[in-house]
């Protein structure tokens, strides 16, 4: 950590936290946030600042991605911390949580330790774990969440995995509230899900794959919500990507109940016809969904419903992927394409630039109560100069990730990440 | 015929007839009531700690122990206690018998009936078993622990040991910990103990406290530290093992470090807290043995002497009545 510090000029801020967006500048010192000028003149700098030239460019906080597979422990050929951490750098993403469904399970505080003391070790960007809400991930009975929390965990879940058995929920959200533990869970039905490569549609129908039909994830979010009405635990809906499910969870907010919603950047870039020929990239759960449903996904970003945006990170190698449809693995990387992919909508004129970085920013951080995701004096220097319009292609083959499955292949997107700071150090561009 | 020890006159003379014919509930109970079976048990305790125990108040009588579910402690207490008043002892545990055999507890009942008891001493895993045993047999019937509901005995016991400990009850601040939820024993602590003006906590975690138990007029804590903070008594319960391993709490290492009575814990209750439980005790689980075997806080020897005592005091008092009912 530089003992200098630096100031960023000539930049336009984008504050979520306090709804500022124009001109200024910051000063990092001590990898915190010393100072934020607001306007275009940061006044004289003393001679022992070093100052970054930011050229007009937009500086906001850096990003949280509170969804984010990566294969280690157990599965590192697919992903490691450190690619994660690198592939996240490269995006913009300075703090990420990794899932728990790795092997072993993280169901215990010894796996939770493990993953901080190598985020330490490998230094780039902030990793939280989140832990297994039940042991081994299985849906039977309860993981220590206590003991994970004390460890360090932010939040359990069964990541990919509903929680089938009702009982077993409710302990687990009437338990975690002792602790104040978020409780994260995938709402789908699982018997009407199982064996289902797409989302069921007469597009799904032509193509010959077996379908889930979209109220599988307003079934189990009905019971998840009237779970939280019983035990009043706090629930993170793991991906909403439906109209109906939409529906139901408006209705919870509406009553007041403790629960908050994430989509992924794939439900709001893609449908289910971006499947194509048969196009396994595309392939993520939950399915990728009509248009009718991606439409209404937008909204619900757009109009704060739904308050965090994740990339679902999930590296799959080709090996997994390059197989036929519904024997293909599941999932796309997202770290490095979720800011690009994400600014289409500000490009786009859909949500304004503030509210889209938010979503990415200050509302995981207030969450998840991490101090991160906001340009404030005494905040982290976690940081992203990022040129809005500067054009990209994503080329999947080029991304830093050691798994390639990025749906965005191909892809031209607008917003060029050209320096990402953690604690004050450049950890990428220059 | 033994020999009257010293004090036996003055404590037969608290004796008092018992107006029900059953001792099945708590709430069966008022405060007068309570205070008689608690004055006449301490004079038990007095009786029990001589040489010669035996005394012949229950001379004649016949006391069934009846155990669906086994239970050492209790069992043993009883038929201490019915031996010591005098009383023919037979113990029935139903499951090595015939009974089990597919036969009801009502035919079970008229069964044993038939053989002219005076007094049944019930344990079953069915709450309200006890209750409808009674209304099938001439006897009275005592209610030893009837599944989640009431014990009774076991609260008559834990006051006894209290007011001999505080010299009241009144006004304690008494934390029950643990699985409330399956707990005859608690329910049975909570109703007597704020008859008896003690303010009572519930201290578990959310899964282990009764749905709805804010409406009993009690506090209830999730963070045990701050649940038996001032508490002049703390009150652990057993939590059985099997209901650690992931299905009520994660396991028992994560239960001792969240809701085990440990002296770091303990040292935040009001100074001379005194630390109860029920037995049988899951040691470094629910209650670290460095606070459990501590006589300087640890009131769990006492209870066990206690409960032979606070089931003399009852089964005298019910006799008393089929006396008068004569």
């Amino acid at each position: 950590m530089s003992v200098r510090p630096t100031a960023y000029a000539n930049v336009r801020l984008v504050d979520p936290a306090s709804g500022y967006d124009g001109p200024g500048g910051l000063i990092v010192t001590e990898g915190v946030i010393a100072d934020v000028v607001r306007g275009p003149d940061m006044g004289s700098l003393s001679k022992d600042i070093e100052v970054i030239d930011g050229k007009g460019a937009m500086l906001l906080p850096g990003l949280i991605d509170i969804r984010v597979k990566t294969g280690e422990p157990g599965a590192e050929p697919k992903e490691t911390l450190k690619s994660a951490a690198l592939a996240a750098a490269a995006g913009g993403v300075t703090t990420i949580v990794v899932q728990p469904d790795t092997h072993p399970v993280m169901d215990e505080p010894s796996v939770v330790d493990f993953i901080l003391r190598r985020a330490r070790d490998i230094g780039l960007i902030n990793v939280y774990p989140a832990g297994a809400a039940t042991k081994g991930g299985e849906g039977q009975r309860m993981a220590e969440i206590g003991l994970m929390h004390e460890a360090g965990c932010l939040y359990v879940t069964d990541a990919d995995r509903p929680i089938v058995d009702s009982k077993v929920m409710r302990r687990v959200l009437a338990y975690a509230k002792a602790f104040d533990v978020l409780v994260a869970h995938r709402p789908a039905d699982p018997w009407l899900s199982t064996g289902a490569a797409a989302s069921e549609g007469e597009f799904a129908s032509r193509m010959g794959l077996p379908g889930v039909p979209a109220i599988a994830e307003k079934i189990m979010l009905e019971r998840d919500l009237a779970l939280v009405e019983l035990t009043g635990g706090r629930l993170l809906v793991d991906q909403l990507t439906t109209a109906a499910a939409l529906e139901s969870f408006q209705r919870a907010r509406d009553k007041g109940l403790p629960v908050t919603a994430t989509t992924s950047i794939n439900h709001l870039s893609f449908n289910e016809i971006d499947i194509g020929d048969y196009r396994t990239f595309c392939k993520v759960e939950p399915p990728l969904r009509s248009e009718d449903d991606r439409q209404a996904v937008i909204e619900a970003v757009a109009s704060g419903l739904i308050q965090v945006v994740v990339s679902a990170h999930a590296p799959a190698p080709a090996e997994d992927k390059r197989l036929p449809y519904d024997e293909a693995a599941p999932g796309a990387v997202g770290l490095q394409t979720l800011l690009p992919a994400l600014l289409t909508f500000h490009h786009e004129g859909r949500i304004p630039l503030i509210d889209l970085i938010r979503a990415v920013t200050s509302a995981p951080a207030d969450l998840l109560g991490l101090p991160a995701g906001r340009l404030a004096k005494g905040a982290p220097a976690d940081l992203v100069l990022c040129d809005l319009n500067a054009p990209i292609l994503i080329d999947a083959d080029k991304l830093i990730s050691k798994s390639k499955n990025s749906p965005f292949d191909g892809r031209r997107l607008q917003g060029k990440v050209l320096r990402t700071v953690v604690d004050g150090r450049t950890v990428f561009g220059a | 015929m033994t020999t009257t020890p010293p004090g036996l006159t003055e404590v037969l003379q608290r004796t008092f007839s018992f107006p029900k014919r059953h001792f099945l509930s708590v709430l069966d109970l008022n405060e007068v009531e309570v205070a008689s079976l608690l004055d006449l048990a301490d004079g038990f305790v007095s009786l029990n700690r001589q040489t010669s125990k035996k005394l012949d108040l229950l001379k004649g009588r016949t006391l069934m122990n009846l155990f669906f579910e086994n239970s050492t402690r209790t069992q043993s207490s009883f038929e201490l206690a019915g031996k010591r008043l005098g009383a023919d002892v037979v113990n029935m545990s139903p499951r090595s018998s015939a009974m089990s055999k597919g036969e009801t507890l009502i035919d079970t009942a008229v069964t044993l009936n038939a053989m002219q008891p005076d007094l049944l001493v019930i344990r079953h895993a069915s709450s309200g078993a006890a209750s409808l045993l009674s209304q099938k047999v001439g006897c009275s019937v005592v209610n030893a622990g009837d599944g989640q509901h009431e014990h009774p005995t076991q609260a008559l016991l834990d006051a006894l040991s209290m007011r001999r400990a505080f010299g009241r009850i009144a006004g304690l601040k008494v934390a029950i910990c643990g699985d409330v939820a399956h707990s005859r024993v608690a329910r049975s602590n909570i109703a007597l103990l704020q008859m008896l003006g003690a303010e009572v906590r519930l201290v578990g975690p959310p899964t282990l406290i009764p749905p709805a138990a804010e409406r009993w007029n009690v506090q209830i804590f999730h963070d045990m530290r701050e649940g038996i903070a001032g508490c002049d008594v703390v009150m652990m319960l057993r939590l059985q093992l099997e209901r650690m391993d992931g299905v009520m709490a994660p396991s028992q290492r994560e239960y001792f470090r969240f809701y085990g009575l440990d002296r770091e814990k303990l040292a935040l209750a009001a100074p001379g807290v005194r630390v109860m439980h029920p037995g049988p005790m899951n040691r470094g689980v629910e209650i670290d043995s460095e606070v459990a075997d501590d006589l300087s806080v640890s009131l769990i020897q006492d209870q066990v002497e206690m409960g032979v005592a606070a089931r003399m005091a009852v089964l005298t008092s019910l006799a008393a009545r089929l006396e008068n009912d004569r």
